[in-house]
């Protein structure tokens, strides 16, 4: 690198205009700072999230750091084994299988219209009412599927009633309520709710299953 | 302001990691795609929670490929590896990725194991890892990862001081529509690196000119422009340098480096009245940035080369003031920090929110702690220890949630077994009852219809007569046996008769034999269709009486073990949030005594240049 030419250079040319020793030192202290700015630059980019480790940094530091970060690694990984045990232990106790129903609601491929809430309503009594953020839609267009209700009913014919509320992509109020019938077994019941906004105003829900 | 290379990768990693390509497609898997729907909003703690449990499902169940995910299996796997990559768990991810790459599997699923693998080694800065990594694709590569494994090896060769061979690889990337940018950028460097100044020159000043729209092509460009102005002005073309800096955008995070260095190549030129324009629009700008610090002290200095040393004695008296405020936040953050009130603002849920929230965080007038976060955010040291706080912290409150859920659901247990306990025993009695019933309808069906069976292979009328028939022969062979004995006209008469008798029923019993065979076949039909209901309800009410009994039976064992790994775990992490959180302090504590003593400095200089500008506009004023 030649950023120590460039402070030469550039201290010669500031020494030659400055008049007073106040502004030889501005001169030195910019001539420094220009330099290991222009050192700073010299980077190359990366497609990554974390960058190269700066030069520089304190040794005792950096394996703190680092044993710090192998500490929280080891920790996340034992919370999410936590996580694992006590969700198999909450759906073996709230949600046993044979009564278990799960709704999941995803978009339609390709689907652009702004989806703002969806509320459900089984046999007649309201369950879930969620109005969706922008990252939320965004992670539905992507294809993600949002579980929307999990819950309990007896075997049998349920009626699910869907209603959704939105935005066309021209910007035209979307709203549509759909009433479906659902047939619960012994095990438990998946609904897949796919929705589209079909531009006339109106939304297009589609029930299915997994 | 961010380092420019901290900030340009952020930029990049903003971009291109949500959609990454282990992400790209829709599996028909609920779970994945629920998954994925976590993942998607950079929730990956709830994305590997649900994804770990889907596929350790799927590996349970007998067939696995009749399961939904069986066709996704290796993307998922991936994609569990994507995500603890993203949760910055690398090492796990690397001991996923390694055992895909250990496994039984296809060349391209194989290679892209093997590109994850080296990026994993290169984020933990184990470059010569991640080479060796890399050496293990060959074959067929998959289309979508070519440009990226080509453009990771170029920045593993400038990691390990490999200039030229980084310059082969990026050349032939430059043309790429996602990397063009940045390939271009790091070959520049790579050129820069390897002594080749005049090409270098020339590939900045092509990154420089790309057309750009998205944030991060825009940020390179940018940045190109910030590094190829440095140079030219190293090289006294300060012509040239100024048309590059020129090409940086006001708004762009490199924008404050860009018009410092344009001023300084102003007066390099000693063109001290067109460095006013940069430096005076720097020096407005925020007061945390140094760039801006040091535009304050070079704008009067500029003046005072154009002899206006009046005007230059009002800037450094101004700059005096503001590095004086600016050194009272210092002071103010600095113990603010020292009480612990840094790591209270850290953890507020707007962080979290929103990612701009840092930046409005300096201009809360009530949190002097967090007024040069944004600054302290330019080391990725303190990026890491921050991100691993905020994570620690994200746990922390789920740990402590979970701990409430135990109780709950010891709650729950506590009540089911108080409404089931009194109820089951009087409920098994009933139901012993009904089930001995049950079993011996069954029983009897099972019996008519072994008959019905056998009397489709050998007739046998009797079995057919009803029951009036039935008792009516029985009647007639009393009769038969009390006239037996008895010789008169009356009862040979009597006899007779009980013969005529005898013969019609038989008569009935054989000639409706057939039609009475089929309504007994359809009638044990009907019979079956009850039986059904019977089993149905029986089955339902087995189930029912099971879930009864787990619905608070077996939980104590597993919630007692869960109470305890949840306890440990947050002792552990409170302990770790303790160390985390002190070493977050230390750095940012390190990093403000640092700007402490260089606005002291600032400040003293300006206080010198102050008194010689004024005596030199008094002077001046005075001839």
């Amino acid at each position: 690198m030649t950023a120590p030419h460039m402070c030469t250079r550039l201290a010669r040319c500031l020494s030659a205009s400055l008049l007073s020793d106040m502004r030889t030192r501005l001169q030195k202290r910019s001539a420094m700072f220009f330099c290991s700015r222009v050192s700073c630059l010299i980077a190359f980019a990366l497609l990554s999230g974390v960058d190269i480790v700066p030069a520089g940094a304190e040794p005792v530091t950096k394996e703190q750091m680092q044993s710090l970060d192998e500490q929280v690694q080891e920790i996340k990984s034992d919370v999410l084994g936590i996580a694992a045990e006590l969700n198999g232990l909450e759906e073996k106790l709230l949600y046993p299988s044979s009564t278990q129903v799960a709704v999941f609601v995803s978009l339609g491929e390709g689907e652009a219209f702004r989806l703002d809430s969806v509320q459900l309503q089984i046999d007649g009594v309201p369950v879930a009412h969620y109005i969706y953020s922008f990252k939320e839609l965004e992670a539905l267009q992507k294809g993600g599927v949002q579980r929307i209700y999990t819950g309990n009913i007896s075997t049998g014919e349920h009626q699910l009633e869907i209603s959704v509320a939105g935005k066309s992509s021209g910007g035209k109020e979307i709203a549509a309520t759909e009433s479906f019938s659902i047939r619960k077994d012994v095990e438990p019941k998946l609904v897949a709710i796919t929705l589209a906004g079909q531009g006339s105003g109106d939304a297009l829900i589609q029930l299915g299953g997994w | 302001m961010l380092a420019l290379g901290t900030r340009c990768c952020l930029i990049a990693a903003a971009v291109l990691l949500p959609a990454g390509s282990a992400m790209g497609v829709e599996p028909e898997d609920p779970f994945f795609r629920e998954a994925l729907y976590h993942a998607f909003q950079e929730r990956y703690f709830e994305a590997l929670e649900r994804l770990d449990t889907e596929i350790r499902q799927h590996y349970g169940v007998d067939e696995p490929e009749l399961d939904s995910l069986y066709p996704h299996i290796d993307h998922a796997e991936f994609s569990v590896g994507d995500f603890e990559l993203y949760y910055r768990m690398h090492h796990r991810a690397g001991r996923a990725i390694q055992a895909v790459l250990n496994g039984n599997v296809e060349e391209p699923v194989r290679n892209k194991a093997a590109f994850r693998l080296a990026k994993i080694h290169f984020q933990k800065n184990q470059p010569r890892d991640a080479l060796l990594a890399l050496d293990e694709i060959n074959g067929q590569v998959p289309e979508e990862i070519r440009g990226d494994v080509n453009f990771l090896r170029a920045n593993i060769y400038l990691a390990t001081g490999r200039p030229a061979d980084a310059v082969d690889v990026l050349e032939d990337l430059t043309n790429s529509k996602d990397l063009g940018g940045f390939s271009r950028y790091n070959l520049g460097i790579a050129l820069l690196q390897d002594g080749r100044q005049e090409e270098a020159i020339r590939e900045l000043d092509r990154a420089g000119q790309v057309v750009a729209s998205d944030r991060a092509a825009l940020a390179i460009r940018d940045k190109s422009n910030l590094v190829l102005g440095a140079l030219q002005l190293e090289a006294s073309e300060f012509g040239s340098a100024q048309l590059s800096l020129d090409r940086v955008r006001l708004e762009s995070p490199f924008s404050n480096e860009a018009l410092l260095l344009s001023g300084w190549a102003d007066v390099s030129a000693e063109n001290f009245e067109r460095a006013l324009v940069p430096w005076s629009i720097l020096a407005e700008r925020e007061s945390t940035d140094a760039a801006v610090h040091e535009a304050m002290l070079a704008l009067p200095f500029a003046y005072s080369q154009l002899k206006v040393h009046g005007r230059a004695a009002v800037l450094y008296g101004q700059a005096v003031n503001a590095f004086g405020d600016e050194l009272e936040k210092v002071n103010a953050s600095i113990e603010r920090i020292r009480i612990g009130n840094f790591l209270e603002a850290l953890t507020r849920e707007e962080i979290r929110q929103d990612k701009d929230w840092v930046v409005h965080l300096r201009s809360l007038p009530e949190a002097p702690e967090t007024f040069y976060l944004l600054t302290l955010m330019a080391s990725h040291d303190f990026q890491t220890a921050l991100q691993n706080y905020l994570d620690l912290e994200d746990l922390r409150s789920k740990l402590v949630t979970w701990q409430r859920s135990l109780d709950s659901f010891e709650d729950i247990i506590a009540l089911r077994r108080a409404y089931y306990e009194p109820l089951l025993p009087e409920i098994d009695r009933q139901f012993r009852k009904l089930d001995a019933q049950a079993r011996l309808r069954q029983e009897q069906r099972k019996h008519v219809d072994q008959r019905l069976q056998q009397m489709l292979i050998m007739p046998n009328s009797d079995a057919l007569a009803t029951s009036a028939e039935r008792r009516l022969a029985v009647r007639l062979e009393q009769l038969a046996s009390e006239l037996q004995n008895l010789n008169d006209p009356e009862s040979e008469a009597l006899r007779r008769r009980l013969s005529r008798l005898r013969g019609a029923l038989t008569w009935n019993v054989e000639t409706q034999y057939h039609q009475r065979l089929t309504e007994a076949h359809e009638h044990l039909r009907e019979l079956n269709e009850d039986m059904e209901i019977l089993t149905a309800r029986y089955d339902a009410f087995v189930r029912a009486r099971q879930a009864a009994t787990h619905s608070f039976v077996g939980y104590e064992i597993p919630i007692n073990r869960l109470h305890v790994r949840v306890g440990e775990a947050l002792e552990r992490l409170e302990l770790l949030m303790a160390q985390q959180g002190y070493l977050l302090e230390s750095v940012a504590i390190d990093e403000l005594t640092g700007r402490r003593e260089r606005l002291e400095a600032y400040q003293n200089q300006a206080r010198f240049a102050f008194a010689d500008s004024y005596d030199r506009a008094a002077k001046a004023q005075a001839r």
